[in-house]
Protein backbone atom coordinates (compact mmCIF):
# COMPACT_ATOMS: atom_id res chain seq x y z
CA UNK A 1 0.00 0.00 0.00
CA UNK A 2 2.64 2.37 1.34
CA UNK A 3 4.02 2.10 -2.15
CA UNK A 4 1.54 3.47 -3.84
CA UNK A 5 1.84 6.58 -1.86
CA UNK A 6 5.28 7.31 -1.17
CA UNK A 7 7.91 8.05 -4.08
CA UNK A 8 10.66 6.49 -5.98
CA UNK A 9 12.41 6.59 -2.89
CA UNK A 10 13.49 2.93 -1.81
CA UNK A 11 11.78 1.23 0.96
CA UNK A 12 14.47 1.14 3.95
CA UNK A 13 12.25 -0.12 6.93
CA UNK A 14 10.14 -2.84 6.90
CA UNK A 15 7.34 -1.12 8.62
CA UNK A 16 5.58 -4.24 9.44
CA UNK A 17 8.39 -5.45 11.54
CA UNK A 18 8.65 -2.15 13.28
CA UNK A 19 5.01 -2.61 13.74
CA UNK A 20 5.55 -6.35 15.20
CA UNK A 21 8.22 -5.08 17.51
CA UNK A 22 5.92 -2.49 18.79
CA UNK A 23 3.11 -4.65 19.23
CA UNK A 24 5.73 -6.95 21.64
CA UNK A 25 7.01 -4.70 23.51
CA UNK A 26 3.51 -2.60 24.52
CA UNK A 27 2.93 -5.03 27.40
CA UNK A 28 6.40 -4.10 29.27
CA UNK A 29 7.11 -1.01 27.57
CA UNK A 30 7.26 1.04 31.37
CA UNK A 31 10.11 -1.28 32.10
CA UNK A 32 12.19 -0.14 29.05
CA UNK A 33 10.71 3.61 28.59
CA UNK A 34 13.29 5.49 30.03
CA UNK A 35 14.96 7.33 26.80
CA UNK A 36 11.54 8.07 25.53
CA UNK A 37 10.30 9.84 28.73
CA UNK A 38 13.53 11.29 29.14
CA UNK A 39 13.44 13.07 25.49
CA UNK A 40 9.61 13.49 25.82
CA UNK A 41 10.73 16.32 28.52
CA UNK A 42 13.06 17.78 26.95
CA UNK A 43 10.94 18.12 23.84
CA UNK A 44 7.92 19.70 26.26
CA UNK A 45 11.20 21.84 28.11
CA UNK A 46 11.52 23.45 24.58
CA UNK A 47 7.68 23.82 23.79
CA UNK A 48 7.25 25.67 27.13
CA UNK A 49 9.54 28.49 25.98
CA UNK A 50 7.11 28.58 23.21
CA UNK A 51 4.87 31.95 24.91
CA UNK A 52 1.34 30.36 22.30
CA UNK A 53 -2.17 28.75 22.57
CA UNK A 54 -2.35 25.53 21.09
CA UNK A 55 -5.79 24.22 20.98
CA UNK A 56 -5.47 20.37 19.49
CA UNK A 57 -2.12 18.66 19.36
CA UNK A 58 -1.14 15.15 18.12
CA UNK A 59 1.33 13.19 19.67
CA UNK A 60 2.27 11.39 16.62
CA UNK A 61 4.31 8.04 17.11
CA UNK A 62 3.09 8.05 20.96
CA UNK A 63 4.18 4.95 21.94
CA UNK A 64 2.05 4.35 25.72
CA UNK A 65 1.41 7.72 25.70
CA UNK A 66 4.46 9.20 27.92
CA UNK A 67 3.57 13.39 26.35
CA UNK A 68 -0.23 12.50 27.83
CA UNK A 69 0.96 11.02 30.69
CA UNK A 70 3.52 14.30 31.46
CA UNK A 71 1.14 16.35 30.66
CA UNK A 72 -1.53 15.19 33.15
CA UNK A 73 1.08 16.52 35.53
CA UNK A 74 0.21 19.90 35.10
CA UNK A 75 -3.39 20.98 35.69
CA UNK A 76 -2.91 23.96 34.27
CA UNK A 77 -2.12 23.36 31.46
CA UNK A 78 1.76 22.67 29.55
CA UNK A 79 2.98 24.56 26.48
CA UNK A 80 -0.50 25.78 25.62
CA UNK A 81 -2.30 23.03 24.82
CA UNK A 82 -6.05 22.56 25.67
CA UNK A 83 -6.49 19.11 23.69
CA UNK A 84 -4.11 16.50 22.89
CA UNK A 85 -4.82 13.43 20.70
CA UNK A 86 -2.74 10.10 20.09
CA UNK A 87 -1.37 8.57 17.39
CA UNK A 88 0.85 5.03 17.01
CA UNK A 89 1.14 2.84 14.50
CA UNK A 90 0.45 0.02 16.82
CA UNK A 91 -2.92 -1.15 17.79
CA UNK A 92 -1.54 -2.12 21.29
CA UNK A 93 0.00 1.00 21.83
CA UNK A 94 -2.54 3.00 21.12
CA UNK A 95 -4.91 0.98 23.29
CA UNK A 96 -2.43 1.82 26.58
CA UNK A 97 -2.20 5.73 25.44
CA UNK A 98 -6.24 5.69 25.23
CA UNK A 99 -6.11 5.90 29.29
CA UNK A 100 -5.45 9.46 29.11
CA UNK A 101 -6.38 11.04 26.11
CA UNK A 102 -8.15 9.74 22.65
CA UNK A 103 -6.20 8.14 20.44
CA UNK A 104 -5.79 5.64 17.01
CA UNK A 105 -4.00 3.57 14.95
CA UNK A 106 -2.42 5.49 12.21
CA UNK A 107 0.76 5.04 9.88
CA UNK A 108 3.19 8.01 9.90
CA UNK A 109 3.56 7.22 5.87
CA UNK A 110 -0.01 7.37 5.41
CA UNK A 111 -1.32 10.12 8.15
CA UNK A 112 -5.29 10.43 8.22
CA UNK A 113 -5.78 13.82 9.24
CA UNK A 114 -7.64 16.54 7.62
CA UNK A 115 -5.96 19.41 6.11
CA UNK A 116 -5.65 22.05 8.69
CA UNK A 117 -6.98 20.38 11.47
CA UNK A 118 -4.16 20.49 13.97
CA UNK A 119 -2.40 23.42 15.85
CA UNK A 120 0.31 21.45 16.75
CA UNK A 121 2.47 17.96 15.58
CA UNK A 122 4.73 16.72 18.28
CA UNK A 123 6.77 13.08 18.06
CA UNK A 124 8.89 11.69 20.62
CA UNK A 125 11.24 9.33 19.15
CA UNK A 126 8.86 7.96 16.27
CA UNK A 127 10.34 9.33 12.59
CA UNK A 128 13.44 7.53 12.17
CA UNK A 129 11.41 4.45 11.53
CA UNK A 130 9.70 6.43 8.29
CA UNK A 131 11.07 5.35 4.72
CA UNK A 132 9.70 8.57 2.53
CA UNK A 133 10.71 11.46 5.82
CA UNK A 134 10.26 13.95 3.06
CA UNK A 135 6.70 12.73 2.15
CA UNK A 136 5.53 12.62 6.02
CA UNK A 137 6.93 16.14 6.46
CA UNK A 138 4.46 17.35 3.98
CA UNK A 139 1.89 15.19 5.07
CA UNK A 140 2.51 17.04 8.22
CA UNK A 141 2.66 20.60 6.89
CA UNK A 142 -0.57 19.79 5.30
CA UNK A 143 -2.55 18.91 8.45
CA UNK A 144 -1.54 22.31 10.49
CA UNK A 145 -3.45 25.22 9.94
CA UNK A 146 -1.77 28.19 9.01
CA UNK A 147 1.27 29.44 12.01
CA UNK A 148 0.94 25.77 13.38
CA UNK A 149 3.69 23.91 15.03
CA UNK A 150 5.86 21.08 14.35
CA UNK A 151 8.07 19.86 16.91
CA UNK A 152 9.56 16.42 16.70
CA UNK A 153 12.84 14.42 18.42
CA UNK A 154 14.45 11.57 16.19
CA UNK A 155 17.23 9.34 16.76
CA UNK A 156 20.35 10.54 14.81
CA UNK A 157 22.96 8.90 12.68
CA UNK A 158 25.76 9.09 15.10
CA UNK A 159 23.66 6.85 17.87
CA UNK A 160 25.03 3.66 19.54
CA UNK A 161 27.94 3.65 17.29
CA UNK A 162 29.92 1.79 20.30
CA UNK A 163 27.38 -1.04 19.77
CA UNK A 164 26.72 -1.29 16.27
CA UNK A 165 31.03 -1.95 15.70
CA UNK A 166 30.73 -3.98 18.46
CA UNK A 167 27.64 -6.35 16.99
CA UNK A 168 29.10 -5.96 13.19
CA UNK A 169 32.48 -7.46 14.95
CA UNK A 170 30.86 -10.18 16.64
CA UNK A 171 29.16 -11.74 14.00
CA UNK A 172 32.26 -11.56 11.12
CA UNK A 173 33.83 -13.73 13.41
CA UNK A 174 30.75 -15.69 14.98
CA UNK A 175 28.77 -15.87 11.78
CA UNK A 176 31.52 -15.01 8.65
CA UNK A 177 29.21 -12.14 7.77
CA UNK A 178 28.02 -8.93 8.63
CA UNK A 179 24.23 -7.91 8.24
CA UNK A 180 22.38 -4.27 9.72
CA UNK A 181 21.43 -4.75 12.91
CA UNK A 182 20.64 -1.46 14.27
CA UNK A 183 19.21 0.93 11.89
CA UNK A 184 19.97 3.23 9.58
CA UNK A 185 19.45 6.84 11.24
CA UNK A 186 18.91 10.45 9.35
CA UNK A 187 21.78 13.04 8.95
CA UNK A 188 20.91 16.35 11.12
CA UNK A 189 22.72 18.26 8.22
CA UNK A 190 19.66 17.06 5.91
CA UNK A 191 17.31 18.03 8.16
CA UNK A 192 16.37 21.68 7.65
CA UNK A 193 16.54 21.57 3.83
CA UNK A 194 14.17 18.80 4.49
CA UNK A 195 11.65 20.93 6.38
CA UNK A 196 12.09 23.66 4.21
CA UNK A 197 11.28 21.40 1.04
CA UNK A 198 7.94 20.20 3.00
CA UNK A 199 6.80 23.67 3.16
CA UNK A 200 8.20 25.00 7.07
CA UNK A 201 8.91 28.36 8.25
CA UNK A 202 11.41 29.46 10.21
CA UNK A 203 13.03 25.47 10.11
CA UNK A 204 15.30 24.35 12.44
CA UNK A 205 17.59 21.07 12.71
CA UNK A 206 19.51 21.03 15.84
CA UNK A 207 20.84 17.78 18.54
CA UNK A 208 22.15 16.85 21.61
CA UNK A 209 23.41 13.71 22.67
CA UNK A 210 21.99 11.70 25.87
CA UNK A 211 24.42 8.81 27.45
CA UNK A 212 22.89 6.03 29.42
CA UNK A 213 24.98 3.88 31.40
CA UNK A 214 23.95 -0.02 31.80
CA UNK A 215 25.27 -3.07 33.66
CA UNK A 216 26.19 -5.05 30.07
CA UNK A 217 26.09 -4.85 26.81
CA UNK A 218 22.93 -7.63 26.76
CA UNK A 219 21.22 -4.92 28.66
CA UNK A 220 21.35 -2.42 26.69
CA UNK A 221 19.70 -4.62 23.84
CA UNK A 222 17.07 -6.34 26.04
CA UNK A 223 16.00 -2.16 26.37
CA UNK A 224 16.00 -1.68 22.80
CA UNK A 225 13.95 -4.28 22.08
CA UNK A 226 11.77 -3.55 25.31
CA UNK A 227 10.98 -0.14 23.66
CA UNK A 228 10.20 -1.29 20.67
CA UNK A 229 13.75 -0.31 18.67
CA UNK A 230 14.58 -3.68 16.96
CA UNK A 231 16.26 -3.38 13.88
CA UNK A 232 13.77 -3.20 11.04
CA UNK A 233 15.98 -2.79 8.15
CA UNK A 234 14.92 -4.57 5.11
CA UNK A 235 17.94 -6.26 4.18
CA UNK A 236 18.86 -6.98 7.91
CA UNK A 237 19.34 -11.22 8.02
CA UNK A 238 16.22 -12.82 8.63
CA UNK A 239 15.49 -14.46 12.10
CA UNK A 240 16.90 -13.78 15.20
CA UNK A 241 20.61 -13.54 16.31
CA UNK A 242 22.81 -16.46 17.59
CA UNK A 243 22.79 -16.23 21.35
CA UNK A 244 26.96 -16.49 20.32
CA UNK A 245 26.89 -13.48 18.18
CA UNK A 246 24.95 -11.57 20.74
CA UNK A 247 27.49 -12.76 23.97
CA UNK A 248 30.61 -12.27 21.59
CA UNK A 249 29.77 -8.67 21.27
CA UNK A 250 28.65 -7.71 24.68
CA UNK A 251 32.40 -9.03 25.34
CA UNK A 252 33.78 -7.08 23.14
CA UNK A 253 31.69 -3.57 24.02
CA UNK A 254 32.72 -4.46 27.25
CA UNK A 255 36.51 -5.03 26.83
CA UNK A 256 36.35 -1.83 24.57
CA UNK A 257 34.13 0.91 26.86
CA UNK A 258 33.38 -0.01 30.18
CA UNK A 259 34.35 2.06 32.86
CA UNK A 260 36.00 1.15 36.42
CA UNK A 261 33.43 -0.16 37.81
CA UNK A 262 32.59 -2.42 34.64
CA UNK A 263 29.56 -0.61 33.25
CA UNK A 264 29.26 0.51 29.67
CA UNK A 265 28.03 3.71 28.12
CA UNK A 266 25.96 3.93 25.25
CA UNK A 267 25.10 7.26 23.44
CA UNK A 268 22.47 8.45 21.67
CA UNK A 269 22.02 11.29 19.30
CA UNK A 270 18.67 12.93 19.59
CA UNK A 271 17.79 15.01 16.38
CA UNK A 272 15.13 17.95 17.35
CA UNK A 273 13.12 19.44 14.24
CA UNK A 274 10.99 22.27 14.59
CA UNK A 275 8.88 24.07 12.08
CA UNK A 276 6.21 26.44 11.50
CA UNK A 277 3.74 26.39 8.61
CA UNK A 278 3.70 29.72 6.90
CA UNK A 279 1.62 32.66 8.33
CA UNK A 280 1.80 36.27 7.85
CA UNK A 281 2.55 37.48 11.25
CA UNK A 282 6.22 35.09 11.17
CA UNK A 283 9.45 37.12 10.53
CA UNK A 284 10.35 37.59 7.07
CA UNK A 285 13.21 38.68 4.19
CA UNK A 286 12.37 42.12 2.74
CA UNK A 287 12.41 41.74 -0.86
CA UNK A 288 15.38 42.93 -2.69
CA UNK A 289 15.63 46.35 -3.20
CA UNK A 290 13.25 47.60 -1.00
CA UNK A 291 15.94 48.78 1.57
CA UNK A 292 15.14 52.16 2.94
CA UNK A 293 19.09 53.58 3.45
CA UNK A 294 21.95 52.91 1.85
CA UNK A 295 24.58 50.37 3.03
CA UNK A 296 27.32 52.68 1.98
CA UNK A 297 26.37 55.62 4.26
CA UNK A 298 26.18 53.51 7.23
CA UNK A 299 29.51 52.72 6.37
CA UNK A 300 30.32 55.92 5.38
CA UNK A 301 32.25 54.65 2.42
CA UNK A 302 32.05 55.53 -0.89
CA UNK A 303 29.27 53.48 -3.23
CA UNK A 304 31.35 51.32 -6.17
CA UNK A 305 28.96 49.80 -8.77
CA UNK A 306 28.65 45.91 -8.59
CA UNK A 307 31.46 44.01 -10.28
CA UNK A 308 33.97 46.74 -9.36
CA UNK A 309 36.87 45.45 -7.40
CA UNK A 310 36.76 47.38 -4.44
CA UNK A 311 40.72 49.52 -3.91
CA UNK A 312 42.12 49.50 -0.55
CA UNK A 313 44.72 52.14 -1.78
CA UNK A 314 41.68 54.51 -2.04
CA UNK B 1 -10.94 3.36 29.03
CA UNK B 2 -13.89 4.20 26.93
CA UNK B 3 -15.65 2.24 24.00
CA UNK B 4 -17.01 5.00 21.91
CA UNK B 5 -14.80 7.07 19.99
CA UNK B 6 -14.27 10.32 20.75
CA UNK B 7 -15.90 13.11 18.67
CA UNK B 8 -12.74 15.51 18.64
CA UNK B 9 -11.25 12.21 16.05
CA UNK B 10 -14.24 12.56 14.08
CA UNK B 11 -13.97 16.15 13.29
CA UNK B 12 -10.03 15.43 12.64
CA UNK B 13 -10.06 11.88 10.34
CA UNK B 14 -9.88 11.78 6.72
CA UNK B 15 -9.08 8.82 4.86
CA UNK B 16 -5.34 7.88 4.97
CA UNK B 17 -5.30 6.85 1.28
CA UNK B 18 -7.37 9.37 -0.47
CA UNK B 19 -7.41 12.33 2.38
CA UNK B 20 -11.03 12.28 1.24
CA UNK B 21 -14.46 12.42 3.81
CA UNK B 22 -15.00 9.11 6.27
CA UNK B 23 -18.70 8.35 7.45
CA UNK B 24 -19.18 7.28 10.90
CA UNK B 25 -20.86 4.13 11.02
CA UNK B 26 -21.74 4.30 14.82
CA UNK B 27 -23.64 0.62 14.57
CA UNK B 28 -21.00 -1.27 13.05
CA UNK B 29 -18.13 1.07 14.42
CA UNK B 30 -16.31 1.75 10.94
CA UNK B 31 -15.34 4.84 9.32
CA UNK B 32 -16.13 4.42 5.46
CA UNK B 33 -13.89 6.03 3.00
CA UNK B 34 -16.88 6.21 0.23
CA UNK B 35 -13.68 7.18 -2.27
CA UNK B 36 -11.56 4.41 -1.35
CA UNK B 37 -14.12 2.15 -0.57
CA UNK B 38 -12.51 1.00 2.21
CA UNK B 39 -14.06 0.27 5.59
CA UNK B 40 -11.46 1.27 8.59
CA UNK B 41 -12.79 -0.57 12.03
CA UNK B 42 -13.35 1.26 15.29
CA UNK B 43 -12.01 -1.58 18.12
CA UNK B 44 -12.64 -0.19 21.63
CA UNK B 45 -13.23 3.22 21.05
CA UNK B 46 -9.61 3.52 19.02
CA UNK B 47 -9.93 4.14 15.18
CA UNK B 48 -7.91 1.42 13.54
CA UNK B 49 -6.75 3.82 10.28
CA UNK B 50 -4.20 1.44 8.28
CA UNK B 51 -5.30 0.69 5.33
CA UNK B 52 -4.31 -2.95 5.41
CA UNK B 53 -6.97 -3.18 8.02
CA UNK B 54 -9.85 -1.81 6.71
CA UNK B 55 -12.51 -3.73 4.99
CA UNK B 56 -12.87 -3.61 1.04
CA UNK B 57 -16.65 -2.59 0.45
CA UNK B 58 -18.28 -2.70 -3.01
CA UNK B 59 -21.33 -0.59 -3.64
Amino acid sequence: MSDSLSNASPEIFDRASLRRHRERAAAAIGEHDFLIREVAERLLDRLQDIRRRFPLALDLGCHHGVVAELLAGYPAGLGGIETLVQADLSPAMARLAAARAPSLVADEEALPFAEGSLDLVLSVLSLHWVNDLPGTLLQIARMLKPDGLFLAAMIGGESLKELRAALMQAESEVEGGVSPRVSPFADLRDLGGLLQRAGFALPVADMDSITVTYPTALKLMGDLRGMGESGADRNRRRGFSRRETLLRAAALYQERHADSEGRIPATFEILYLTGWTPHASQQRPLAPGSAQARLAEALDSAELPSGDKADPKR
Amino acid sequence: MTHTVDPKLLEILVCPLTKGPLDYDAEAQELISRQAHLAYPIRDGIPIMLVDEARQIDD
